[in-house]
């Protein structure tokens, strides 16, 4: 039985799925934008010395100038360092919108692909969360929890849920139907090994595609909840409440609303072309001739 | 053979891949005349379908070069038509037919809708008289009730009758050639069978020329008047189709014969060829099928063999068998 | 001998709408005995896969009744004597592709069944997983790829080395050749037989080309649109095929000689069973379908000894 030497076994290509992200050109741009948006956040205190909360007054309203590149605000305080320390905030809520609906929408899609009783009671839930408007769950949330971050992320999450779990289902139910789930039965899997080993590793695709867009929905809606003013309390900064706060000197003091809006911009734009990247790379259906 | 319908000279289809070029295919040549039935025969891997997507030039150009070769189709040489020029040959002049039926019909389409689309763009019909059109090719590929089944949607129809469909799409504009790449490779033997004799009879009927591509030397020998034998990327063999049958020069075709199982006596083992088709990437000196031949020779792993003509209309790349034939 | 497996009067239906049933296998019965193989031959949509799937529990029997290892595993308390079983028999799929999960390293793969009974340590398994690529013929170094570094012919060996891993003593083979190259069915086909020999193992080989079943298989029966049509063993089916369908299906083999002159092929297409026929199923394809065929359903009888086929002209 030796029929087949080693040599018939194909060249080895290691890391190809990181190597095809690395070559894909809105990946790479998407990639550096989001890396060094994160950088800023972490390193803040290291690019800045100003406080982003000390008022002084002497100093409100400065356009930007070389002692303040984004300028000061109406209660003195700089803006490039606001649009630093904000990112943090706004950051953490894009990430902790995208992990806990992750997580919740992956194990309820999960479950009602897996557990076909299930399915029509959880899937209507989660109809039910859709039609739920999140701006009301964050003013209901906000007034029940006080106005914080985790309040804003649960309310997000929420509102993001039903869509990732309608496609963690969607792809598990074509994976169910795959035959190495049926190999696995046949030696016994039980339904929880079928999930971990089998189901979940094969909808990671999408579902990581889909948590990219999250991710940047929930820092555009943070900036509208600020703008609102039921975003996270000041005086702690975030883009969006930078921007709700400047926007009474908006014609006056553009540079204000301006900065932390374009931070915005890129860090939306960076996730979204991550997720285009991710998407043609990790999709079998868009796979060009290799 | 006069002017043949089709020639291909010195073909080399190259794919740019995480590894660097990759050569496909390396200078395969034919000729195919009007009318005449052409096999290519080969494992996956072997290059063959990848010659029988370059004649309708369908490669993505962003990853393919052909560094070498011509096609010349009626006076034309097909490498050098303007995509413009190119599409109104293909399905046109010459149409395909593909091993899986199903991912080439449009799921959310009609029958009626997916013929009449390729009958509106290449013969200028209204949708009127396109339709009338689709239910008389829907009578030509046999299928039973062509009136009714011409409105059903693909996921209505069996295999046998998805891949019919597709047959009546590719004769939909009378091509003078038919590539039919593994036509019958997803479907049940007997429905094999029933494809087999439509296409026969629809060459006939048509005066078409048709190139048969199978990994099957079984399905080669009902149809094919000359064959063409493939291993990774270069022809090893080309014959008429009974001499090919009746003494093969290849070690390799003997092995694709050997391998087929016998339905008239029993066996206890069937006869293999050991091993599989190396990977493109990776280059074997000398003869390529040296790693997997049994009759292979010390010679064989060093020079790569040329095409030489072994009888009539009958080349063969393997010396050490044509010098056993030739010895007494 | 006694047999290991023993399929009695099976029935499968499906619900199809509200109200309709569509019975996919219609009273199969058959026995298989340790070390020997049936081969199940018939088209698509002729409840041969589904028939298969019954055998080892994948999908639940309608109705009669299947022995494993001398246990009746449907009725009342099957289940939990399926699962005592379970370990002695496997599956090996048709399509390559699919039944191995891309996501999963060829060792984990193979190691599935064991990782689900359990018990082993990991030099064990190690150990266990290059004793089972070795005896499939893979290179040891195969343990640590993914599938999709493997051709269709390696993959269906990877399958097979699967189904080997609890040491099985049946196998359901669904068309596990049907998907590959000539050349690559060759060397399936002579896989499994060494390791019959070897481990002398029960097959249920299921195919829809009766020459990849004559070099398999002791017993052959015929299926059709849910029943078996015929039923000999292989020495008597070959030589004399009695159903004018099993006839067709020998026709109708493609073979290397570019001089035959083959009948045109049977007409038509396996009857969807839910507008089962009067009559004999295979009667409005039958070249030699009488009046009788199309009002009397015939039954499966025996012709000569041990041979038996379900037509009223034979």
């Amino acid at each position: 039985m030796t029929e087949a030497p080693a040599e018939f076994l194909a060249p080895r290509r290691r890391f190809q799925v990181l190597r095809r992200l690395a070559r894909h050109r809105s990946f790479r741009i998407g990639f550096v934008i989001v890396v060094l948006l994160t950088l800023a956040a972490i390193f803040a205190p290291l690019i800045t010395s100003f406080d982003p909360t000390a008022m002084r007054a002497r100093i409100r309203f400065r356009p930007p100038q070389e002692a303040y590149w984004f300028g000061t605000d109406n209660f003195g305080r700089d803006v490039f360092t606001r649009c630093l320390y904000g990112a943090r905030l706004s950051l953490t809520i894009g990430l902790g919108v995208a992990l806990l609906s992750g997580v919740v929408g992956t194990a309820a899609g999960i479950v009602s692909a897996q557990f076909r009783r299930l399915d029509a009671m959880i899937m209507r839930l989660m109809d039910g969360l859709m039609a739920f408007p999140a701006i009301i769950l964050a003013i209901g949330l906000a007034a029940a929890m006080g106005p914080n971050i985790g309040s804003l992320i649960v309310a997000l999450s929420v509102a993001y849920i039903p869509r990732t779990a309608r496609i963690v289902r969607a792809s598990a139910l074509v994976v169910r139907e795959l035959e190495f789930v049926d190999a696995a039965r046949v030696s016994g899997a039980s339904s929880l090994r079928i999930i971990w080993k089998h189901l979940l590793p094969n909808c990671m695709g999408p579902l990581l595609v889909q948590l990219t867009f999250v991710f940047a929905y929930a820092i555009l809606a943070e900036a509208a909840l600020s703008f609102l003013g039921i975003g996270p309390p000041p005086p702690a900064p975030s883009w969006g409440n930078i921007i709700a706060e400047g926007r009474d000197q908006a014609v006056d003091a553009w540079w204000i609303m301006f900065f932390p809006g374009l931070a915005i911009s890129l860090a939306t734009l960076g996730m979204n072309l991550l997720g285009d990247g991710l998407r043609d790379v990790l999709d079998p259906r868009l796979k060009v001739e290799t | 053979m006069t002017t043949p319908l089709l020639a291909v000279r010195d073909l080399t289809v190259q794919f740019r891949t995480d590894a660097g070029w990759l050569t496909a295919v390396e200078n395969v040549g034919f000729e195919l005349g009007a009318q005449e039935t052409l096999g290519i025969v080969g494992e996956s891997g072997s290059g063959k379908s990848v010659t029988a997507l370059s004649l309708l030039g369908l490669h993505a150009a962003s990853t393919t070069r052909l560094p070498t070769g011509s096609i010349d189709y009626a006076g034309q040489n097909l490498l050098k038509l303007p995509e413009r020029a190119m599409r109104r040959i293909r399905g046109g002049e010459i149409a395909m037919i593909f091993q899986d039926p199903m991912s080439s019909l449009n799921p959310v389409l009609t029958v009626a809708d997916q013929i009449s689309e390729t009958v509106m763009l290449h013969q200028g019909l209204d949708r009127a008289a396109a339709r009338k059109r689709a239910v008389g090719l829907l009578d030509m590929v046999r299928i039973a009730d062509a009136a009714h089944r011409v409105d059903a949607y693909p996921h209505q129809l069996s295999g046998g009758m998805r891949q019919r469909v597709m047959i009546a799409i590719a004769i939909a504009c009378r091509p003078k050639l038919l590539i039919a790449d593994e036509p019958t490779t997803a479907l049940d033997v007997t429905i094999q069978a029933q494809i087999l004799d439509l296409l026969r009879e629809l060459q006939a009927e048509l005066g078409m020329s048709v190139i048969l591509i199978s990994h099957d030397l079984g399905v080669i020998a009902e149809f094919a008047r000359r064959v063409m034998v493939m291993y990774a990327g270069r022809v090893v063999e080309a014959a008429p189709s009974r001499a090919l049958f009746r003494q093969p020069m290849h070690p390799y075709t003997s092995g694709l014969l050997a391998a087929i199982p016998p339905l008239d006596h029993d066996v206890t083992r069937l006869s293999t060829i050991a091993g599989s088709i190396p990977d493109p990437a990776r280059r074997i000196p000398g003869c390529r099928f040296s790693p997997r031949c049994a009759e292979v020779e010390a010679a064989c792993r060093e020079t790569a063999p040329d095409l030489v003509t072994v009888g009539a209309g009958h080349l063969a790349r393997c010396p050490p068998r044509l010098h056993r034939m030739a010895a007494p | 001998m006694s047999p290991i497996v023993a399929a009695r009067g099976l029935v499968k239906e499906f619900q199809a709408g509200r109200e309709r049933t569509l019975r996919a296998v219609n009273d199969v019965t058959f026995e298989i005995t340790a070390g020997e193989t049936l081969g199940l031959v018939g088209e698509s949509g002729s409840g041969k896969s589904t028939t298969g799937r019954m055998l080892i529990g994948l999908i639940p029997v309608t109705a009669g009744e299947v022995t494993l290892f001398g246990q009746s595993v449907t009725g009342p308390g099957g289940a939990e004597r399926l699962a005592a079983v379970r370990h002695r028999m496997q599956f090996v799929f048709q399509d390559p592709n699919g039944s191995l999960n891309p996501r999963m390293r060829v060792r984990d793969a193979i190691a599935e069944p064991l990782d689900i009974k359990g018990g082993l340590s990991r030099a064990e398994r190690t150990e266990r997983v290059a004793e089972l690529l070795d005896m499939v013929g893979l290179p040891a170094a195969s343990a640590d790829r993914y599938p999709h570094e493997f051709s269709g012919g390696q993959r269906q060996r990877i399958g097979i080395a699967r189904a080997l891993a609890l040491r099985p003593e049946f196998i359901v083979c669904d068309e596990p050749v049907s998907a590959l190259d000539v050349s690559m069915q060759a060397q399936i086909v002579n896989l499994l037989l060494d390791l019959q020999e070897r481990f002398g193992l029960g097959y249920l080989f299921i195919a829809h080309d009766l020459a990849v079943v004559r070099s398999m298989s002791r017993t052959v029966a015929v299926m059709y649109a849910g029943s078996i049509v015929e039923i000999a063993s292989r020495a008597a089916l070959y030589a004399a095929p009695q159903h004018p369908y099993t006839q067709a299906l020998l026709d109708v083999v493609p073979r290397p000689d570019p001089d035959r002159v083959r009948k045109p092929a049977l007409a038509g297409e396996v009857p969807s069973m839910l507008n089962r026929p009067a009559g004999c199923a295979f009667a409005m394809r039958c070249p030699r379908a009488e009046a009788r065929c199309r009002s009397e359903t015939p039954v499966l009888r025996e012709i000569a000894t041990g041979h038996r086929a379900a037509c009223h002209l034979v």
